[in-house]
């Protein structure tokens, strides 16, 4: 399409006015999630259903269909929000399309059974609002995702977008921004916290040209989702928050590096680039500033380790994805040996909000080392998994029991494991800890890329280590001795101590091959490693004490340790878990106790879950 | 040139050295399987880790990719260091026992025992021949493949490649494979057959060393005699 070039800030208030008053704010509008998570839950066969519906009622001009970002609410998909009144409905099914249509598209009355229902009180929430999931987030970044079509510029220029950028070009020098971004304390939110205004100036004052940006969007932590809605959802947030930093870097080029294992991500930045271009929000002269700066998409090949700086621009360069010695930092030698400003996506979205309000409101949220809010992906034992943003300074206990809504089913609490990966459990006991990157480090885990993966009392700790560690030994890339031998060998100690084969004397040598991958590892990826192996032995030893000594695992997860047997008292002979056994190891006859034979057994838990009696038993 | 402190002595070293380089010059000794002075250095085995900085500050770093700075503060055998020395033997043993190099690391080291399981590879996956074929034989016919633990050093795709000349530097430079230790049972791995005691010449020489570093041939030659004397190979035989 071909549209006007802005070349003033002016031009872009004018712009953004015509965009508004084209708008009618009582026009019937129908904003449906079309991020994956809600995708994956058939958000597509929503939309359609909606458009076949509004045809069917000749309703096609009077009603609009946005489709829009993740807001956050996965577990609850597909979403879908009539405005103007603000309904929020949520798992809406294509089946629910014509009585949504019939009832509040038509008759402008709610369809009261898709609203969210509190689990105790059984109240309905109607709005936005009203939902404990939201109420107690601060959703300054992801807040808008709802009323964004990635798709279209238009709709992030309307509530403002792009106005801290023209902003910066009319009326800043970069070294005021830089210096905006360093008195706001903005840090890195991809996991080393590392305060990014002085990234930005070191990169700045680095000798070498062309100077690079690049956006890190490879993302790959199990569980994590937050950069992807960014890059899905608002990708022009991330795009201007570029362009700021490149203009205060004097950066020409910048580089978008999405892993392709995300191509609603790679599809929505791409059409959000070009039509950025068409704007003239890049390219030549931005905004009749003279300033020129141009961005381009990198896909990567997914692996972890490609998220480190130096791996990434390696990767980039078009060679293998793994790390380099980084004594000299790559803002000072970076991609092609040119001093080059990394950030994460989340930290370049936070630009454009630090420039509009200033870093003096952004100084007001957070805590003394941490400033602003935080996305994580909150989920496993959670009731309300999805994208939570919060400030800083709030406890784990907030996010999980308030915001998260508790474990399901009524089962305890054991521990969180946040940062990813390479990040650590914490305990019940630490769980009014605030949520900040210094103090997440002092546990022992980290703040990460925003990873938080609830565990119920049914999770076995060295399972849990196990995993990530069985993940880590897959995704380093091999370079250096610590991280790949030792990780190897982490994993087969692990292995060990699952299986009944634990040796006394191998929690120390786990620890004091932990202290020796964190001193000597080349990349951070063989630094943190050990991490969950560490918090895990530090607060939950008596489980690894249980399996090594007594070889029994205390939340019966590691098969090799467990048993199961029916209950003669409780058995009712219902012949439910005899029918169900995958191996025959179940006998008995109607309304006769049944018996398990442990030799047939494989330790699968189908009978422990078919049982309605409670008579099957694990040991 | 630039002034730093290395073991507590206050050196003088060229600006453009690296740790590695400047402590060798000192005649300081420090292991490093991945080094070579005609190579750009890879920074893998990690052995040449050293401490650098103070206090909470305090950090191991490779010092065969570390630049030389004013003012810094080197220890090359602190006890954090010969700990994480000791660890990546014990590991790189555990890989490759039959490496004679890695076994006279390991009796030097005083490493005794290696308590992960043996795999009995060949290749510690230095990348010394890949860096030499590339660097100084231009030729780069070899490199890495895999991720993690499939990395492995071999031709493109696995064949030969058209631009091998047969020249043998990657052979000549390999730090493990070229010498075969004979001793090494995988029950025990640590051998120990050549140096893994102390020095024979501090027992048997009234406390005179031969040499400033342990040799070992005088073990070599009364290994039979002190095997006895100890009891060493007694005890090695029924495990550890």
């Amino acid at each position: 399409m071909n549209r006007r070039r802005i070349k003033s800030h002016s031009d872009l208030e004018k712009l953004r006015q015509e965009i508004l008053a084209k708008r009618d704010l009582q026009k019937t509008r129908v904003a449906i999630c079309a991020g994956t998570g809600c995708l994956a839950l058939g958000a597509q066969k929503v939309i359609t259903s909606f458009k076949e519906e509004l045809k069917k009622q000749g309703l096609e001009n009077t009603v609009e269909i946005r489709e829009t970002g993740c807001p956050g609410f996965c577990e609850k998909g597909t979403i879908v929000v009539i405005y103007p009144e603000g309904f929020y409905y949520l798992q809406v099914q294509p089946g629910d399309v014509p009585e949504i249509v019939e009832k509040t598209l038509i008759e402008k009355e709610p369809v009261e059974r898709l609203f969210y229902t509190d689990p105790i009180t059984n109240e309905k929430a109607i709005y936005e609002d009203e939902i404990p999931f939201y109420k107690n987030q601060m959703r300054l970044l992801i807040g808008d995702n709802i009323n964004i079509d990635p798709k279209k510029i238009e709709d992030y220029i309307a509530p403002g977008g792009y106005s801290a950028l023209a902003k910066v070009l009319s009326e800043m020098s970069p070294e005021e921004v830089i210096e905006e971004v360093k008195s706001a304390n903005l840090r890195g939110r991809g996991g080393g916290g590392f305060p990014a205004g002085r990234k930005w100036g070191t990169t700045r004052n680095a000798p070498g040209e062309p100077k690079y940006v690049i956006v890190n969007c490879d993302e790959g932590d199990p569980g994590a989702f937050m950069d992807r809605a960014l890059m899905e959802g608002n990708p022009h947030s991330v795009i201007e928050g570029l362009i700021i930093g490149a203009y205060a870097i004097g950066a020409c080029e910048g580089y978008i590096y999405v892993r392709e294992e995300y191509p609603l991500a790679v599809e929505n930045t791409s059409i959000a680039i070009e039509q950025a271009r068409d704007y003239g929000l890049l390219g030549r002269d931005i905004m009749g500033s003279g300033f020129d700066f141009d961005v381009k998409i990198f896909r990567g090949a997914g692996a972890f380790v490609s998220g480190e700086s130096s791996a990434l621009m390696s990767s980039l360069e078009g060679k293998v994805g793994a790390p380099k010695p980084k004594y000299i930092h790559t803002s000072v030698k970076g991609l092609w040996n040119k001093p080059t400003n990394l950030n994460n996506v989340e930290t370049w979205a936070n630009v454009p909000l630090i420039i509009n309000k200033g870093a003096d409101w952004f100084n007001s949220i957070g805590t003394e080392g941490s400033k602003g809010t935080k996305i994580f992906s909150l989920v496993g034992k959670v009731n309300n998994t999805g994208l939570v943003e919060v400030p800083m300074g709030i406890t784990l206990r907030e996010i999980i029991y308030n915001i998260g809504g508790g474990i399901p089913s009524n089962k305890k609490f054991k521990a969180v494991q946040t940062g990813g990966p390479s990040g650590g459990c914490i305990p019940e006991s630490f769980i009014d800890t605030p949520v900040d990157f210094d103090e997440l480090t002092k546990l022992g885990s980290m703040m990460g890329s925003g990873g938080m993966i609830v565990m119920d009392e049914d999770t076995c700790m060295v399972d849990v280590a196990k995993y990530f560690t069985d993940f880590l030994v897959d995704e380093s890339c091999g370079k250096c001795v610590p991280c790949r031998e030792g990780l190897e060998r982490m994993s087969e100690i692990l292995t060990d101590i699952c299986e009944g084969v634990g040796k006394e004397g191998d929690i120390e040598l786990l620890e004091e091959l932990s202290v020796v991958m964190k001193d000597t590892s080349m990349c951070a990826l063989g630094r943190t490693a050990p991490n969950p192996v560490l918090t895990t032995i530090q607060y939950f030893r008596d489980e690894y004490d249980a399996h090594i000594e007594e070889k029994k695992c205390p939340a019966h997860v590691c098969k090799a340790l467990i048993e199961y047997y029916i209950d003669g008292e409780k058995c009712t002979g219902c012949l439910a878990c005899l029918k169900a056994c995958p191996e025959g190891a179940i006998s008995g006859e109607k309304e006769v106790v049944h018996t398990l034979n442990t030799e047939k057994c494989s330790k699968c838990g189908i009978c422990y879950d078919t049982c309605k009696f409670d008579a099957v038993i694990i040991r | 040139m630039k002034k730093m402190t290395i073991n507590g002595i206050v050196t003088q070293v060229e600006d453009y050295w690296s740790i590695l380089e400047a402590c060798r010059f000192y005649g300081i000794d420090i292991p490093a399987l991945c080094y070579h002075d005609g190579l750009s250095p890879g920074g893998i085995c990690r052995l040449c880790v050293v401490e650098i900085g103070k206090g909470e500050r305090a950090k191991l770093v490779t010092s065969c990719n570390y630049p030389v700075e004013d003012g810094l503060v080197v220890r090359t055998h602190s006890e954090r260091v010969i700990r994480a020395r000791k660890m990546l033997v014990e590991l790189l043993l555990a890989r490759c026992p039959s490496s004679k190099t890695l076994q006279d690391l390991a009796a030097k080291m005083g490493v005794q025992r290696v308590r992960f399981k043996v795999k009995n590879e060949n290749c510690i996956l230095c990348g010394l021949c890949v860096r030499m074929c590339a660097e100084q034989m231009g030729a780069k016919a070899i490199g890495f493949a895999g991720r993690g633990k499939e990395r492995r050093v071999t031709p493109p795709f696995d064949i030969k490649s058209e631009v091998c000349r047969n020249c043998g530097a990657c052979m000549y430079i390999c730090p493990v494979c070229q010498l075969r230790c004979q001793g090494p049972e995988p029950p025990n791995v640590v051998c120990g057959a050549c140096m893994n005691v102390e020095p024979v010449c501090l027992q048997d020489n009234e406390d005179v060393m031969c040499y400033l570093d342990t040799c070992g041939w005088c073990f070599k030659v009364k290994s039979s005699s002190l095997k006895k004397k100890s009891g060493y190979g007694k005890e090695r035989k029924e495990g550890e």
